[in-house]
């Protein structure tokens, strides 16, 4: 068994009869970096508010550590371990920065001033200034900040990114690897910009209505995945069956494009059977990946 | 050292890393005994993920180009310049080969779509002389 820092089974909540999760299998391992992608609506959130602790699953089961989130006499315990930042960046409005960080210093005896004062310096934030007054990106910022200073296990992140400039993405991005490269941190994300979750995780679940419909290692994963054009000459017939690992097929007039998630020389070998077609075979983004599975799911 | 990924080539990033080091290697920008930036530092400065950076060294040392020394971090190896070398031979073969397309006048992305089409052929048949692994 691997070690699993996030472990859910079969999770499933509802909101008023709408479902939000319909039985979700999440592992996330030890020290890893995991991209938890998906539409809008997808069940994202409700995950993450279920990781935790801020809602009560259905069914199923969610662990950190191991330890069921909704374990009370632990909770205090797990809750320590954890850095998050949420999707609606709410903190306390009356605080300034400066007291928003010692009111949550308070909190953790692993509080780490020199995280602290060097994130402080290094997102710019202002210590006096009120937290209705900092930007929605300066609010990220800071929640991330309180999120490392702690010196968390397991950082949970909802877009962390969303709302920040370009610049200040690069610098938060740049950070988190500097921290999973020196304290091994695992850190559990979910963010819409495909291009940077390529770069930083080094796992991936794509959910859909509520569901996990691929999750695993992102070099696997481009390293199984292949686009494949095929022209076919004018009587050129596709196979009625493709074998196995065929994704989807779509045809234009003579162009066919099919995405193969696995055994990609079999289905190179079957589309060049087909008398007369050209096939070339591309490697496919993380982008085409989900796009692929949240179209056809 | 300046290295660039491009997270939508669709290539593994750390394949990509292992590449551009190999080729720095065969230009010469990178020489015997010159050290690699650590982990951290190459994870920050390139911002990906640390994990991807460990793959890319690990191969590398596994494919003879890179030397992990615990604790003080990866360096050229001695023997790697030997493979530059071949790899100068192939490079030299591949220009004159250019020259002769020249003429037929090919945009680039023709050209590349040409030799990987021709090298995923040669993948295929299993034949052309490609080492899987380097010798």
């Amino acid at each position: 068994m691997t070690d699993c820092i996030i472990e859910t089974k079969q999770l499933t909540k509802s909101f008023k009869g709408q479902p939000a999760l319909r039985g979700l299998d999440l592992q996330v391992p030890r020290g890893s970096v995991y991209g938890f992608l998906g539409r809008n609506g997808a069940g994202k959130t409700t995950t993450i508010k279920t990781l935790m602790g801020l809602l009560r699953a259905d069914a199923g089961v969610a662990r950190l550590f191991g330890v069921a989130v909704d374990a009370a006499d632990r909770a205090i315990e797990i809750r320590r371990r954890i850095g998050f930042v949420t999707e609606d960046k709410e903190l306390y409005p009356y605080m300034t920065v400066e007291e928003m960080i010692r009111f949550t210093r308070s909190f953790f005896p692993k509080w780490r001033d020199d995280l602290a004062e060097r994130y402080l310096k290094l997102f710019d934030l202002p210590p006096r200034k009120k937290i209705p007054d900092l930007s929605k990106g300066m609010r990220s910022k800071l929640m991330l900040l309180l999120a490392i200073a702690r010196d968390a296990e397991l950082l949970i992140l909802d877009e962390p990114t969303d709302g920040l400039d370009p610049a200040a993405t690069e610098d938060v991005l740049r950070e988190l690897m500097a921290i999973a490269a020196s304290s091994g941190t695992t850190m559990f994300f979910s963010s819409h910009q495909l291009s940077e979750v390529d770069l930083i995780a080094d796992h991936i679940g794509i959910i859909d209505r509520g569901k996990m419909i691929v999750a695993g290692a992102l070099d696997d994963m481009k390293a199984h995945y292949q686009r494949l054009q095929v022209v076919l000459a004018d009587s050129g017939q596709l196979p009625a069956r493709w074998a196995d690992g065929v994704e989807s097929v779509r045809q234009e007039g003579r162009v066919v494009s099919i995405l193969a998630s696995r055994n990609v020389d079999e289905i190179v070998e079957q589309a060049r059977s087909v008398p007369g077609a050209k096939v070339e075979r591309f490697p496919v983004t993380l982008k085409e990946i989900f796009l692929e599975h949240v179209r056809s799911n | 050292m300046i290295f660039r990924l491009n997270p939508n080539a669709g290539i593994p990033l750390y394949v990509q890393l292992m590449e551009q080091i190999k080729h720095a290697v065969e230009t010469g920008a990178l020489r015997e005994g010159d050290q690699l930036p650590t982990i951290r530092k190459a994870a920050e400065d390139l911002v990906m993920n640390p994990n991807t950076v460990v793959r890319a060294y690990r191969e590398l040392e596994h494919e003879g180009i890179l030397e992990l020394r615990h604790g003080s971090g990866a360096f050229i190896k001695e023997s790697a310049g030997g493979r530059a070398r071949v790899v100068r031979k192939a490079q030299a073969i591949v220009q004159a080969a250019l020259e002769r397309i020249a003429p037929l006048g090919l945009t680039e992305e023709e050209l590349r779509r040409v030799f990987e089409n021709e090298l995923a052929q040669v993948r295929l048949e299993g034949a052309g002389g490609i080492a899987e692994k380097k010798p």
